[in-house]
């Protein structure tokens, strides 16, 4: 499961603190990033899980330490962020509704396009993007404009957006949330074919999901990073079953 | 590989299975359809350049046609708010400076002509003690003049929008702000009587770079110009629009975090469109003076921003055609409106923001997809045109309901 | 001393109005995102009615007092009606209600125009506040005295509605998270429309305190309405604290520089000095941080 433990590329993040005004939501974090797996982060509602990625791509301003590539993130403004190769997800699918699925792969293709370039019109299909049409099974949808994709679809075009930017790091916030079974699934195939040579962070409620495809899981509770490990790691640690996983997996069984 | 994603989830309306067996480029190549809507619009260009330049002024008459020759100026500002409001989403309620700028630029030239070598504008004497300030010296010169309309708008403008888009100043704040400009800019013209003819603006002027302006043939030209600008900006814009520029500057507007975290700074993408905006309400101030043979702080206000807004809203803010229709549609009526029914006219404007706003965001440009829907589905079921187009130019506030593609 | 006394007693004078003025713009802009371009037109709607009752009354100390909740009350039934009939369709479209407010705006002015004249009417002030008040050796307007006190009895009231009635919980709780108090049974179509009421009335009641320094006029709202606005987006939105000190530094700056320059001047440098402070802090004074995309 965790074959490709060591790539090139890794985020390290040292003793990572956002505070809002007195209130520490993420609270001296460390956390290592590795290529090469899915990295889920979980923990209950309020953990800290999506400040934390906020403080990473940009979006709040934290403290302490976040390398990738000899960069400090937290010194860096959130498109400088991208152009180093880390790309996210928000819980809310954002697409870009009235351009076609086609235009908005290409809109995440152009960042390093010139301005100049920029002011013709698109005459062919890149060939990243007609690649990432394919990877996320939306070739046949390319024309179709992307605010009549069905929930999952429109995730599956966010992250083929990630792609297409060639983002070496991806968090994705939530991006099973609302799906179908099928699509479930579906996405966790995806995620597994993409993940070979890139870092890939879940942050997931779904357990479910969680069990099947996870490499690795860190469990944040209160701001704090409450464990680390394996599936099997994580699942026997008395402190997570008490403040997540216990409830978590009743309400997974019930709902 | 072909994923196993489209078998089980294309959305129950489309995707017949066999599509996801052709060869992607043959699909991804952008439909016959939608080629000819782009191409269209060229069309449209070319009878609205017939009309603008061969059949008006053959046909109206000399006072009627400098009258659209003013609407073809205010519709250049107005062009230029349809690309930073419709495509930009950026409310940009402050025109009328720009338009000042470039007002105010060609009336100093036109004032120093008229006053000939040497010579000091008249109301410099009748208000003040008859010294010219420095800074009106350079206006001397025709070349400069025109480098200054085109270029002091671009830096103004520039320095500004980097100021306020850079801090992500947007939405209501950005139009508050660009509004309390306009309200300072003409505060400041009524303040300097002396300098820029206070209240009273520039007026009086005889020549246009050594033409005389009482010259009819000469009025027509200068209605040639203004029209002619209008059409060259159309085309551009067209490109613009069409560009990939045309598409990030879209995708801005609906998703202006999204699109930092697909690598672009938003601020760069939007300052483009505000500084071209802001260049086009110049080069428009700069024509109206010939044409209207005056400027004053009343045409470079607040109000006078607002109405240049007027004509976007109506004609539809994110539509090639809409700005520069619903402008000379306005500017006609008020001319006519005011003829007839003079204190009426504050209710007809006052009623075209409400109504436009409340019940066609998109504007008059926004019925034209669903008669072009109706017409298609009853006509030619099989042929109906795909949407993109459509949903962009309806703006963000109401979608259109998809269509099948071909 | 003068040179300080007065601008400073003035300009508090102005601040007071622009603060009415500015109190309904930023609970409709914090708590619904809208912007009323026609509050401006309320001010003015509140100024006529202190020259009615005038015209009813008589110069009498009676009909000041009158007007009081006559305005609050026409100019705040105004705003519900303009709540009802245009903005409760577009709350998912700030920036249209702006554009739609702008036209209400000019609607309401020719009404005025057509109604009253062009022209402006005068509104004396009665007896008791015809007097002056040596302050320093400056003889103060009690008509200024009047406004501030007018002003801050105002703000007192909308604090106190805010923090003791349940409607103010309510308006609270829709400012800070319009979901969660909907789901906790709070009507917000409601606190809506009481917020518009509340908000038009307030700038109605500034309306009275203008017409007692410079008269009535069908456009005196739209001199209010930017800076206004500019006092909303320094405060911080949804600020009243930041409301109230905003507007009395912008007035006070004001006065400070119209004294030292020229009325149109001091404007041209408030402006500046207003973008200079947004491009600086472009969350305004106060703020909630939040986690927010906004």
């Amino acid at each position: 499961m965790t074959a490709s433990f060591l790539g090139q590329d890794y985020l390290e993040i040292r003793n990572l603190t956002v505070d809002f005004d007195g209130f520490k939501a993420v609270d001296g974090v460390d956390i290592t990033l590795h290529q090469g797996r899915l990295h889920f982060l979980i923990g209950p509602n309020g953990a800290g899980k999506t400040t934390l990625v906020d403080a990473l791509t940009g979006l709040v301003s934290g403290t302490g330490e976040a390398t990738f590539r000899h960069h400090d993130l937290l010194s860096m403004r959130s498109h400088e962020i991208v152009r180093l190769g880390i790309g996210r997800t928000f819980q809310t699918a954002s697409v870009f509704e009235q351009l076609s699925v086609l235009e908005n792969l290409d809109i995440a293709a152009g960042l390093h396009r010139s301005a100049l370039r920029s002011l013709r019109a698109r005459r062919t299909v890149p060939e990243p993007v007609e690649q990432a049409l394919d990877t996320i099974g939306l070739t046949a949808l390319a024309h179709r404009p992307a605010g009549i994709l069905a929930h999952g679809q429109k995730q599956w075009l966010e992250i083929g957006m990630l792609l297409v930017q060639d983002a070496q790091l991806m968090f994705l916030d939530e991006t099973v949330a609302g799906m179908s079974g099928d699509e479930r699934d579906e996405t966790g195939e995806l995620l597994k074919r993409i993940v070979a040579d890139r870092t890939i962070v879940v942050i997931e409620h779904d357990m479910e999901f969680l069990r099947r495809y996870a490499d690795f899981v860190t469990v944040m509770h209160t701001g704090t990073v409450l464990a680390e490990g394996s599936v099997a790691d994580v699942q026997a640690d008395q402190r997570v079953q008490e403040v997540y996983l216990g409830t978590a997996t009743e309400a997974a069984t019930h709902g | 590989m072909t994923s196993t994603a489209t078998e089980t989830s294309g959305p129950p309306d489309a995707a017949e299975p066999e599509t996801s067996d052709e060869q992607p480029s043959k699909s991804l190549t952008p439909s016959l359809a939608r080629r000819m809507s782009s191409y269209g619009s060229l069309v449209g260009i070319a009878i609205l350049a017939f009309v603008l330049l061969v059949w008006a002024p053959s046909t109206l008459t000399s006072f009627r046609l400098g009258n659209l020759g003013r609407y073809c100026a205010m519709a250049l500002a107005s062009m230029g708010i349809g690309l930073a409001w419709g495509r930009g989403g950026m409310l940009v309620l402050g025109q009328g400076v720009f338009f000042g700028i470039g007002g105010y630029a060609m009336a100093m030239h036109m004032k120093l002509e008229a006053a000939g070598p040497g010579g000091v504008p008249d109301f410099m004497t009748l208000y003040g003690d008859g010294t010219m300030p420095g800074w009106w010296e350079p206006f001397r010169s025709g070349p400069f003049t025109v480098f200054a309309i085109i270029a002091m708008p671009a830096v103004v403008s520039f320095v500004l929008g980097y100021a306020i888009l850079k801090r992500r100043v947007k939405g209501a704040y950005f139009a508050i702000l660009t509004q309390a400009m306009a309200v300072a800019f003409s505060t400041l013209l009524v303040a300097t009587i002396t300098q820029t003819g206070g209240f009273n603006g520039l007026n009086s002027f005889s020549t246009f770079f050594g033409h005389n302006l009482f010259d009819p043939q000469v009025q027509k030209n200068v209605y040639r110009l203004a029209a002619g600008l209008v059409i060259v900006f159309l085309v551009i814009l067209w490109q613009l629009y069409r560009s990939r520029y045309g598409e990030l500057l879209l995708a801005t507007r609906d998703g202006e975090e999204r699109i930092r975290f697909l690598g672009y700074d938003p601020a760069n993408v939007k300052l483009v469109a505000f500084m071209v905006a802001a260049v086009m309400a110049s080069i428009g101030g700069a024509l109206f003076v010939p044409i209207a043979g005056i400027i004053s702080p009343l045409d470079v206000d607040a109000s006078a921003s607002i109405f240049l807004l007027a004509g976007v809203a109506l004609g539809g803010r994110a539509s090639l055609f809409g700005p520069v229709l619903g402008a000379i549609a306005v500017g006609y009526g008020r001319s006519t409106l005011s003829e007839n029914f003079p204190t009426q006219w504050s209710y007809f404007l006052g009623a075209l923001f409400i109504l436009v706003v409340l019940l066609l965001p998109g504007g008059v440009a926004s019925l034209w997809p669903m008669l072009r829907a109706r017409w298609s589905s009853s006509s030619e079921p099989s042929r109906s045109s795909s949407t993109g187009d459509d949903a962009v130019e309806s703006g963000d506030a109401d979608r259109v309901a998809p269509a099948a593609t071909s | 001393m003068d040179l300080l006394t007065t601008p400073f007693l003035t300009g508090t004078a102005n601040g007071a109005i622009l603060l009415m003025a500015a109190l309904g713009l930023t609970l409709t802009f914090g708590q619904m995102g809208v912007i009323n371009m026609a509050n401006g037109e309320f001010l003015m709607v509140g100024a006529y009615m202190a020259y009615l009752t005038q015209q009813v009354l008589g110069t009498s100390g009676l009909s000041i007092l009158i007007a009081l909740p006559v305005a609050f009350i026409i100019a705040g039934l105004l705003g519900l009606l303009l709540e009802v009939t245009v903005i409760q369709w577009m709350y998912e479209r700030p920036l249209d209600t702006l554009l739609a407010t702008v036209g209400v705006a000019l609607v309401l002015q020719q009404l005025a125009q057509d109604i009253f004249g062009a022209q402006g009417d005068p509104v004396t002030a009665p007896s008791w506040l015809g007097g002056r008040l040596s302050v320093f050796g400056y003889e103060w307007p009690h008509r200024q005295l009047f406004t501030i006190v007018l002003a801050l009895t105002a703000l007192g009231a909308l604090s106190a509605l805010l923090k003791y009635s349940s409607f103010g919980r309510q308006i609270r709780a829709t400012v800070q998270n319009r979901q969660l108090a909907e789901t906790l049974g709070v009507s917000t179509r409601n606190v809506d429309r009481l917020t518009f009421f509340l908000g038009s009335g307030l700038a109605g009641l500034g309306g009275v305190a203008i017409a007692l320094i410079s008269g009535t006029n069908p456009t005196l709202g739209t001199a209010y309405i930017i800076p206004a606005f500019l006092v909303v987006v320094v405060g911080g939105v949804g600020q009243l604290k930041g409301t109230v000190i905003a507007a009395w530094v912008v007035g006070v700056a004001t006065a400070f520089l119209t004294d030292r320059t020229s009325g149109s001047t001091a404007q041209v440098i408030i402006f500046a000095l207003v973008v200079i402070f947004l491009v600086i802090r472009p969350q305004g004074l106060f703020t909630v941080r939040t986690r927010s995309l906004a």
